[in-house]
């Protein structure tokens, strides 16, 4: 039978204030355990919590950035269930009145169209802490220093149709939070963590099928995977005449395992109403004006104007315009090198291939944005060659110089055009290779091409590669053809 | 020195006549000789007092002294202090030594008065005789076979056995009013949001609301100048100047329009104290107020609404605690689940876990719309029902409670029973209305309060009514034989 | 809406609280006796009543997003019942 996979994302986002949503405690990564829960995080008795109105606009900035309706009026809810990373005993969050109504985020497909997938809402809500299960003497060790980080949730329709979507519809999420400056995006910090809703039906079926939830994925091969393999599960449970059990499933990246959670607990009663310490939140229109007037481009704008002004074809401009900053630095690098496509193809060639390699962020690149446009227009006016530019750039990327012109000059790399000494040594190269120019000679037109490729490479061996290659061509087949 | 009044221990303080430490005390020697047997206080903070007291002192010579400056008080004990118990009347918190201090007690340390302990409660500030306390119950200074009220009893009978100057108590459905005039004593539960609950440890947190309790409305005003303003700390605070409430306490009555609520003067209501709310109101009259009657149509299901708002986000609010970090933990638990339910099953009391599960009950699903909602569905009937009556009259009086104090034990083992005799005090703050109990006779030998309901933030005008009745009668006079 | 003993013990245990197999008949009667004392509010008709959450209709009034609280571990641990390296201990959570 042919199968149709259905696939909804619920998304949380750690949004990049500098303080909890609820108290004045810091959110930055990686502290010391509770040193960055105060008394409201710890839900003490007696605490109150107040909104932190940077969460507000960074949520608002999400709904402007998507085309969804802002809830003008939107309430905090209690949702009421025991675990030891919740403090409180409740999560405040968002449900009947959420601060981001229905949306889209648009996906380009691997044939080259495009998908828009709907965006049911999205919610603000506090994050709970950490349990660390290391072994206390067979006791959990609770961290609640996450604990009231403030998230935005976002809850996708059902308009996936496979893991592919799905990865291309995270990245471009990723895209439109950092774009925003909402979320810092790091995924292994668990920045944005994707629980996914998959269910299977026969094709051309109307009917959903029941749908698991695996939750807690924190980066995009994780997802891609754990869709693979749910999908594959419940495919060979239908076909050997099974049921899918609606649950909550875990997926281990680390050993690729899944496995169902919960099984044995009750059905979950959150008991939601709206939560009594805070009152409802007004969003005035010069609020939404003034958060209107600061929205930075978006990264679908940026792709079009990318192709427009810059000539690029769609999958570069997809990729330059995919985050913020590698937009911000492909754009200042053709503002030196004043060559969209030389710039676009060395940010994605050599530029992400270093940065692979040495997994760092386009931010922190060794070679700055500034120093590549230079590099570029050294080799559009020849003062070197492709191949010297790929040694300028590792130099650079060394820090060995602090320009293309700095690494040129004390490495000796400028290229040679000056016709006489080309000349030269061409004659000295052909001279040594008697044999091969008479060969040549006695070749037929049609073979010849592909033949003075060996001279070629002989006469830019001999000059070190900086040789100018256009210049070697052209007078090897004068002298040779002449 | 200890039948005198705040206003009256201020003059003395400020003459020199008697210094703060003199003061602190001479309370403290009653507290160690009566509160044996009243059992008003849980904790007395004996040494921090008297250094206190020392500081004020030191603060008053240096001419910096506030009408506050050096008076001893008592802390109804669901505000935090720091470094000192916060048990909130329960096994649950017998352990817990708050680590900060709520913003009501930091005014009146910062304004310099003296802290001499906490005060009993009701668990959790649930309860109308202060029976439900971990604590053991309060006894009624006028006739220790009888409940001082509840939940804020041990303030009441504090104040009332002038073991303290003055005292906090809190209200959220009567806490402040009914104790306050089963004890004898003036007490002012203020408009919703008038006073900062930060650190107040919550029972209904739409409900709750912090006031003093002391013999006369002028202290009553001066205690209030001190709690009253905003907190950036609490969300439900409001923002909105604070008058000084001793201002206008000699403003005249005259044409002033009292609004007596036929719902309050029905079937159910004890005669004597009917009697003696009327004698309170004739004395009104010939202050040279206007009466007119004024109808409360919702007012009867202030009892169902109550009993659904308040268990329900109580139970949300005792949810933190479960044994992990604060309170009181089970021993050997051998999982998160039995370290939850066992934690909270032995460390809160038989009134509590009853309006948690009710609390939880109308919250759960498919319960939800038939009790939370429509309750407050109701709430807003019984508000507009306040907003209309409140076109035809300046204030609504009325009693606190159906009866004078009830004896102990004579209703502990019927809930219901008991929340109905909550029936004068809870629709005041479902509605968030300022309401103030003053003393005014005896019922059954047992002080009968007269309850004075007023617009939002109209608590100036509430002062003003009780001071003028205090200069006129003498029922806020009349002492305790004990004492 | 009346309710029985084993409703009682589930949302009790919804409230994580037990109630010993002696208490429960008594607690189901007085929790039923609460219900039906609440219950005189469905005899009301509030069809276009609009919820009453806040008796003044105030709104949430935002706070600037500037770090006020330093660490005060020590402090606020100082009252719970096991800490361990900074962390409050729990039994073992599986999940």
């Amino acid at each position: 039978m042919q199968w149709e996979t259905v696939i909804g994302l619920e998304i949380h986002v750690q949004l990049a204030t500098k303080t909890k949503i609820f108290s004045g405690a810091s959110t930055a990564f990686g502290a010391e355990p509770n040193t960055q829960a105060c008394a409201v995080d710890l839900g003490l008795p007696g605490i109150l919590p107040v909104v932190n109105e940077e969460a507000i606009n960074m949520a608002i900035k999400f709904g402007l950035g998507i085309d969804a309706e802002i809830n003008k009026v939107n309430v905090f809810e209690r949702k009421n269930y025991f675990y030891p990373d919740l403090p409180k005993g409740y999560q405040t969050t968002q449900l009947e009145k959420p601060i981001v109504g229905a949306g889209h985020v648009d996906i380009t497909l691997a044939d080259g169209s495009t998908k828009s997938i709907r965006i049911h809402h999205a919610h603000l809500e506090e994050d709970a802490g950490k349990s660390l299960h290391e072994d206390f003497h067979g006791m959990s060790g609770i961290d609640l220093n996450r604990a009231g980080t403030p998230l935005i949730e976002i809850v996708t329709e059902p308009d996936i149709r496979s893991s592919e979507e799905a990865v291309a519809f995270a990245k471009k999420l990723h895209s439109i939070v950092t774009t925003l400056g909402i979320c810092d995006g790091e995924m292994s910090q668990g920045s944005m963590r994707f629980d996914v809703n998959v269910s299977v039906r026969p094709k051309g079926q109307e009917e959903l099928g029941t749908r698991t939830e695996t939750k807690n994925l924190n980066s995009f091969k994780f997802m891609e995977a754990a869709i693979h393999k749910e999908v594959e599960r419940q495919i060979d449970v239908l076909e050997d005449g099974g049921k899918i059990t609606q649950e909550t499933r875990l997926y281990n990246g680390d050993t690729g395992e899944a496995r169902s959670m919960r099984s044995k607990e009750e059905a979950n009663d959150y008991r939601y109403f709206p939560c009594p310490d805070l009152l409802p939140v007004v969003i005035d229109d010069s609020r939404l004006e003034k958060l209107k007037a600061d929205m930075p481009e978006m990264p679908d704008a940026k792709k079009a104007r990318f192709i427009a002004n810059f000539g690029l074809n769609d999958y570069d401009a997809e990729i330059l315009s995919g985050d913020q900053a590698t937009a911000h630095y492909f754009e200042a690098s053709v503002a030196v090198s004043q060559d969209a496509k030389l710039s676009a193809n060395w940010v994605m060639g050599e530029l992400s291939r270093s940065l692979n390699q040495s997994s760092i962020g386009i931010s922190a690149s060794p070679v700055t944005a500034e120093m590549l446009g230079g590099l570029i227009q050294r080799i559009k006016d020849n003062t070197i060659s492709g191949k010297i530019a790929k040694e300028v750039f590792e130099a650079l990327w060394n820090g060995e110089g602090t320009s293309a012109d700095d690494v040129i000059e004390k490495k000796g790399l400028k290229q040679v055009t000056d016709t006489g000494a080309i000349e030269t040594m061409i004659d000295e190269v052909l001279a040594a290779n008697a044999q091969q120019v008479d060969n040549y000679r006695a070749a037929p037109e049609d073979k010849r091409g592909k033949m003075i490729g060996f001279f070629v490479g002989k006469c830019m061996q001999a000059s070190k590669g900086k040789a100018n290659p256009g210049m070697v061509n052209q007078i090897l087949k004068q002298k040779l053809d002449g | 020195m200890y039948q005198k009044t705040i206003a009256e221990q201020s003059q003395a303080l400020a003459s020199g006549e008697i210094s703060s430490v003199e003061l602190t005390q001479s309370y403290l020697d009653r507290i160690k000789q009566l509160d044996g047997d009243i059992n008003s206080f849980i904790t007395v903070t004996e040494e921090l007092a008297l250094s206190q007291a020392k500081a004020a002192d030191e603060r008053r010579a240096s001419g910096n002294a506030d009408a506050m400056t050096g008076i001893p008080v008592a802390h109804k004990d669901l505000f935090c202090t720091d470094g000192v118990k916060t048990s909130c009347g329960s096994k649950m918190l017998d352990n817990f030594i708050a680590p900060y201090e709520s913003t009501v007690t930091s005014k009146f340390k910062d304004a310099g008065a003296v802290m001499l302990g906490k005060t009993n409660m009701d668990e959790f500030a649930m309860g109308s005789s202060n029976e439900n306390s971990h604590y053991g119950p309060v006894k009624n200074p006028w006739d220790k076979a009888a409940i001082p009220g509840g939940s804020s009893g041990g303030s009441a009978a504090a104040v009332a056995a002038r073991l303290a100057a003055g005292a906090t108590g809190t209200d959220t459905g009567g806490s402040i009013r009914q104790p306050a005039s089963h004890c004898g004593i003036t007490g002012i539960k203020p408009t919703y949001g008038r006073v900062s609950r930060y650190g107040m440890i919550a029972y209904a947190s739409s409900l709750d609301q912090a006031g003093p309790m002391t013999r006369t409305a002028e202290d009553a005003a001066i205690m209030l100048n001190t709690m009253a303003g905003f907190d950036e700390r609490d969300s439900t605070c409001l923002n909105r100047e604070v008058p000084d409430y001793t201002a206008t306490l000699n403003d005249s009555l005259e044409g002033l329009t009292i609004g007596l609520p036929t719902e309050y003067f029905a079937s159910g209501l004890d005669s004597d104290v009917e009697q003696q709310i009327r004698n309170a109101i004739a004395e009104y009259e010939k202050l040279g107020a206007k009466v007119k009657e004024v109808s409360l149509p919702n007012a009867k299901l202030c009892i169902p609404a109550y009993y659904v708002i308040a268990p329900a986000e109580a139970s949300s609010n005792l949810s933190r605690f479960d044994g992990v970090r604060f309170g009181y933990r089970c021993e050997d638990p051998k999982d998160l689940m039995d370290l939850y339910i066992r934690s909270r099953s032995e460390g809160f009391g038989e009134e509590v876990k009853r309006r948690i599960i009710v609390g939880t009950y109308a919250l759960s699903a498919g319960f939800y719309d038939a009790y939370y909602r429509k309750a407050q569905q109701i709430r807003r009937l019984i508000r507009d029902d306040f907003l209309n009556a409140f076109k035809e009259c300046d204030v609504i009086m009325g009693p606190n409670a159906p009866t004078s104090a009830f004896d102990i034990g004579s209703l502990n083992n019927d809930p219901v029973a008991m929340y109905l005799s909550d029936i004068y005090t809870l629709s005041v703050n479902l509605a968030g209305l300022p309401g103030m109990s003053i003393p005014a006779g005896m019922a059954n030998n047992r002080p009968v309060g007269l309850q004075v309901i007023g617009q939002h933030f109209d608590e100036a005008r509430l002062l003003n009514i009780g001071h003028r009745f205090q200069q006129a009668t003498d029922w806020h006079t009349l002492t305790p034989a004990l004492v | 809406m009346a309710i029985d003993a084993s409703e009682v013990q589930k949302v009790a245990h919804l409230a994580r609280l037990s109630i010993s197999d002696d208490a429960v008949d008594a607690t189901t009667t007085t929790i039923s006796s609460i219900l039906e004392l609440v219950d005189q509010m469905q005899a009301v008709d509030t069809q276009n009543v609009e919820p009453l959450a806040n008796p003044l209709d105030a709104t949430q009034r935002l706070r600037a997003d500037v770090v006020s609280e330093d660490n005060q571990r020590e402090k606020l641990q100082s009252c719970a019942p096991a800490v361990e390296d900074g962390l409050f201990l729990v039994p073992r959570v599986i999940e």
